[in-house]
């Protein structure tokens, strides 16, 4: 069953690669632009790109750059900036989703403990994911430099975008590990009661384990939330050498050299499946865990 | 001392259609190593009455006292073991760890809980299994376990709350027999709730008839056999004139839809 | 008293933020420069108004067209994945993949392919942010429908359009709720965000990057509670929705 998904994702991305091709090859030069003025260039708007090479380069040039020199000269190929890139910001995001995850389950853990705090929380944490990163990114930035300057504790540039992307990564955690410890029967619940269990010996025991099945999406998700929150971090702190900084940077340059902002591109591509699959991975040591378990 | 004993025991919930009397002046004792049924059509209080005396509820009014404590002292103590209709088995853990959770939480060493399970296990003639999760046992087996878990400790008490009434009547019968033979040798007191009439007679030294709105016992059917329980009781007349007794006095109760409360 | 409780608990934690953010800027000027007091905050909201409508109206367009269209796109290839195997196992690796990568950083991709002064690349992004709730839910529902009503309609005779009408359809509704409301808190974070990646100077998220940076805090907060305002109203719309359709549905 494995197997077969792999093989129909592969058939899914040739696909998509085909159909790329295929516009390329059969579509309109100038694109397909409704309610455009005559003689008014920009008017108008877009519904199908260009064909030409700066709109829509070729799939083998796109993979192609990656192995040409980053800009010309000396300089490594593209793949290596980007790989490391990537990595950078895989850290990050792993640091920052270490944070979120902390947060989030402490959350959870809380507000299925006393009701009131599911009453009084529950709808900020909702709202807090409505308010945009980049309004407290200077925020969470100036106050690390600050930290970092005082002498006290040191604090890099990183660390603030990794705070920055764990606001992404609670979220999902902390709502995930609510309904999950919520989730036993009636029946389980009055069996340790019969018990005579309290408190903790239920959750160790009961609460816990019945929140796996809903945990483990929630860490996946909150993975990708952190991959996207730290890209996002990035660009507005303007912290160098991440993955987010390079899109911008080769997207300005897109004129001149076309596929290269396809480099970052697939790098941050790469990096949200590498790190949604390093948490799936998580599951496979939970199997006892998730029997009874409904597949979605 | 009894095991249980009531007395003008009730108990009302609030609804937003009103109160619901759900058990009213319940006065019983069952005597220890007594087995009781209760036994009514739905809505006549029986499993309210199980949890009031389990302490997963508390009564509105009488009083309720379990081995001479109150009911919630008794649950403290550990004085009871109970299982319900549905097996209510913990997915993630084996036979063996659904057993064992009572043990485990109660603070039994390592050791001495593999003896015990392993005990209960052959009790209950689930030892080649102590190694398969719930989802790999049929329902039949699941209740077993339950029943398993039950004794666990060796109660004095056991409340079981229509434990076969999600099985086969075949797999049914054969539990019974399995359930009186293991309540004969471990001495307990049990009160068991059904709504099974054949079951409740093969079963009990006395069955409690009850019936609804508001929920009250009604009547008090004395089975008293001469010999063990077992297969060949299934088909003496003592037995067909036991439930034919039984019967009369659940006919003298008017049945009531859910629909119609 | 509970009912009442659970209502004002939130209030309160609410009042307890802003007191919490007065005190730290206003009374113990603590706060660093990037963090304006809520006073200076709604002052700018007020004098700004006009201009913050305008980007709100930008921005929020480009959500709720990314909204509808990965929404049909989502419930259009939903039902094909529910009826053809093949399709269901070459989308089902692909919807696995967009659910975890980051949409946005696709931004500058599309503002090259269709020009840098298009907002296509918003509402692309916003659509395909919006696409993917909308599909894996509405494939669960389509899948949900019970054997027992399945077997009662063909004992009726039921045709298939009649059993889709009558069964999946309904069955599937609620899924469909569920994730359109997911799906337009995420289209408008998309369409806010994907503004921080390039393309024309307009739209909420430009303006809070843009003064953000240049140290006009409250005027960015000020932006911000416009985005936030955006959120709420689509999540109000669609939670909304989904109320009016469960009502008289068992759980």
């Amino acid at each position: 069953m494995r197997r077969s998904a792999v093989l129909w994702g592969a058939v899914g991305v040739l696909a998509v690669m085909v159909a790329w091709e295929a516009y390329k090859f059969l579509g309109p030069a100038d694109g397909f632009v409704v309610g455009a003025v005559a003689g008014e260039t920009g008017s108008g708007f877009m519904l199908l790109p260009r064909t030409n090479e700066r709109s829509m380069p070729h799939i083998w040039d796109m993979v192609g750059r990656l192995f040409e020199s980053t800009s010309g000269g000396s300089t490594p190929p593209l793949i290596v900036p980007v790989v490391t890139a990537a990595l950078l910001t895989l850290g990050i995001a792993a640091v920052g989703w270490i944070i979120g995850v902390a947060v989030g389950a402490l959350l959870g853990l809380v507000m299925q403990r006393w009701r009131l705090a599911e009453w009084g929380l529950l709808p900020w944490i909702v709202v807090s994911q409505t308010v945009p990163l980049i309004a407290f990114a200077p925020i969470v930035s100036s106050i690390g430099t600050q930290i970092d300057r005082a002498d006290g504790l040191p604090w890099p540039q990183w660390l603030s975008v990794a705070i920055i992307a764990s606001y992404l990564a609670f979220f999902p955690v902390a709502i995930g590990v609510l309904r999950g410890l919520e989730s036993p029967d009636r029946i389980h619940l009055d069996l340790m009661k019969s018990y005579a269990a309290g408190y903790w010996p239920t959750l160790l025991r009961l609460r816990i384990p019945a929140a796996v099945p809903h945990l483990l999406p929630a860490l996946r998700l909150a993975a990708a939330s952190a991959v996207v929150g730290a890209v996002v971090a990035e660009v507005s702190i303007g912290m160098r050498g991440g993955i987010g900084r390079m899109l911008i940077q080769l997207a300005g340059q897109g004129s001149s050299d076309p596929a290269a902002p396809w480099g970052p591109t697939f790098g941050s591509i790469a990096l949200g499946l590498v790190a949604a699959g390093t948490v799936a991975l998580i599951g496979l040591g939970l199997k006892n865990y998730r029997r009874g378990e409904a597949t979605a | 001392m009894s095991a249980v004993v009531t007395s003008g025991v009730g108990k009302v919930f609030p609804t937003k259609d009103g109160d619901v009397v759900a058990l009213t002046e319940v006065d019983l004792e069952v005597a220890e190593g007594e087995f009781v049924s209760l036994i009514g059509p739905s809505g006549c209080g029986k499993s309210t009455l199980l949890r009031l005396i389990a302490d997963l509820d508390s009564a509105s009014s009488g009083t309720l006292e379990v081995f001479g404590k109150t009911a919630h002292q008794a649950r403290v103590d550990q004085d009871y073991g109970i299982a319900f209709q549905q097996a209510g088995l913990l997915p993630w853990r084996t036979v063996a760890g659904n057993i064992a959770l009572p043990l485990e939480l109660h603070g039994v060493a390592k050791a001495a809980r593999a003896a015990r399970v392993a005990e209960l296990a052959a009790l209950v003639g689930l030892t080649d299994f102590v190694d398969r999760y719930p989802d790999q046992l049929s329902g039949g087996m699941q209740q077993r376990v339950a029943i398993a878990r039950a004794l666990a400790e060796q109660p004095r008490l056991l409340l079981m709350d229509e434990p076969f009434g999600a099985l086969d009547e075949m797999t049914r019968e054969h539990l019974q027999t399995e359930l009186a033979r293991i309540s004969a040798e471990s001495g307990a007191a049990v009160v068991f709730v059904t709504h099974s009439i054949p079951e409740a007679v093969f079963l009990s030294d006395r069955v409690v008839v009850m019936s609804p709105r508001p929920g009250r016992i009604t009547d008090i059917i004395e089975v008293t056999v001469d010999g063990a329980r077992g297969e060949a009781l299934r088909e003496s007349p003592q037995y067909f004139e036991r439930v034919t007794a039984v019967r009369e006095a659940l006919h003298g109760v008017p049945t009531e839809r859910a629909n119609e409360r | 008293m509970t009912a009442a409780l659970r209502y004002i608990s939130p209030v309160i934690v609410g009042v307890l933020i802003l007191a919490l953010w007065v005190l730290v800027v206003d009374v113990l000027h603590a706060a660093p420069r990037a963090l304006p007091s809520p006073v200076a905050v709604i002052t700018e909201f007020w004098l700004r108004f006009g201009i913050i409508l305008d980007d709100v109206q930008v921005t929020a367009a480009n959500a709720v067209i990314g909204l509808l269209v990965g929404a049909l796109a989502g419930i259009l290839l939903a039902a094909l994945a529910a009826t053809a195997r093949p399709i269901d196992g070459m989308l089902a690796p692909l919807v696995a993949a967009l659910a975890v990568v980051p949409i946005v950083a696709l931004t500058p991709i599309f503002n090259s392919m269709f020009g840098a002064s298009s907002q296509f690349g918003r509402m692309a992004v916003a659509a395909i942010a919006a696409f993917v709730p909308v599909f894996v839910n509405v494939l669960r529902g389509l899948r949900q429908t019970r054997p027992v009503h399945r077997d009662l309609l063909r004992a009726s005779g039921a045709t298939g359009m009649q059993t889709f009408r009558v069964l999946t359809l309904p069955t599937a509704l609620p899924y469909l709720m569920t994730g359109l409301r997911i799906a337009s808190s995420v289209a408008v974070i998309a369409a806010l965000v994907a503004e921080y990646f390039g393309g024309p100077a307009d739209g909420i998220g430009t303006a809070i990057a843009t003064y953000a940076k240049s140290g006009r805090a409250s005027l960015a907060f000020a932006y911000v509670a416009g985005g936030i305002a955006i959120g709420l109203a689509f999540f109000l719309v669609t939670s909304l929705l989904e109320r009016l359709v469960s009502r008289g549905r068992p759980v």
